[in-house]
């Protein structure tokens, strides 16, 4: 009973988080800040929907099973990775150096800096090791 | 000749502990099979880690999870509030740098990847030079504090884990 309660919880939690997430990607106006809707549904929406799973298998089914873990490492290990590239697309396609905050250092960030000039900057450097 | 066969004692085990997990059966074939690859796949991609990075004490590290953990949930939360009850005129986006005091590859993308899992900050460039990091937050009416907060809690434990 107990159980039964634990994992509707988790499975309404997980919706709800989804649902959420969704409704971010509608509603707010730009890329960049839509970018923040599906990031959520990956952590507390699957991650609920994983646990509810778990739950489910150990004490309805008697069989405990690691495949949850693996989901969520995978996951979170990928997502970053996708979010990151995405973000630097719409740099590429939508914004100016100058939108941006500064760097603090002597260098532009990395998305503005042309081939050319990174490859003359490390020469430099290579140069400089080797005196 | 102990570095030769394991040039990365630790990527072996977390090989063979999800090798297990991968399969789901704890059984003497299974744990053969992972070992071997825990044994070959270090090997032939040591090329790619040219300075292995030294962790350093294991409860910093479970601390560390554990702290990232809690703030997804939390930010989760945060981030759903933001979506359901402000206007879209309200919520103020911002753009912010963290200059960065990690210095190795590996410390650093842990850090992006922990910025962009806790919801409502998407971690986006990375200075051409490594020094600082752009983060895009989805509300942060003071984007100083964001700052602060993200150096005191995670760079300042992953400093400790890595360096």
């Amino acid at each position: 009973m107990v159980v039964d309660i634990l994992i509707s919880a988790c499975l309404v939690i997980s919706g709800v988080f989804g649902l959420v997430g969704s409704f971010g990607l509608i509603k707010l106006p730009d890329p960049m800040m839509r970018l923040h809707a599906p990031t959520k549904a990956t952590t507390l929406g699957v991650g609920g929907a994983l646990i509810a799973s778990m739950l489910f298998f150990y004490f309805k089914v008697g069989d405990f099973s690691f495949h949850e873990f693996m989901i969520v490492l995978f996951l979170f290990l990928t997502a970053p990775i996708t979010g990151h590239f995405i973000a630097k697309t719409h740099l590429h396609l939508v914004h100016k150096p100058a939108d941006l905050p500064p760097t603090g250092t002597d260098r532009p960030w990395a998305s503005y800096e042309s081939d050319a000039e990174r490859a003359r900057i490390e020469a430099e450097a290579a140069d400089a090791q080797n005196g | 000749m102990l570095r030769k066969i394991l040039p990365h004692p630790f990527l072996t085990l977390t090989l063979i502990v999800v090798w297990q997990m991968l399969v789901n059966k704890l059984t003497f074939g299974n744990l053969v099979l992972g070992t071997i690859l825990g044994l070959i796949i270090p090997i032939i991609t040591s090329p790619y880690w040219p300075n292995r990075p030294r962790l350093s004490s294991l409860p910093r590290i479970v601390e560390f999870v554990l702290v990232v953990l809690w703030d997804i949930c939390v930010a989760n939360v945060q981030v759903a509030i933001i979506i359901l009850f402000k206007t879209n005129a309200n919520t103020k986006p911002a753009w912010i740098t963290i200059p960065l005091e990690l210095r190795t590859p590996e410390a650093i993308t842990v850090l992006a990847g922990t910025i962009t899992m806790t919801p409502g900050t998407v971690s986006s460039d990375l200075s051409a030079d490594g020094r600082s990091l752009l983060v895009h937050c989805l509300d942060a009416p003071d984007p100083d504090a964001v700052r602060d907060d993200i150096k005191a809690r995670y760079e300042r434990r992953l400093k400790e884990i890595f360096e």
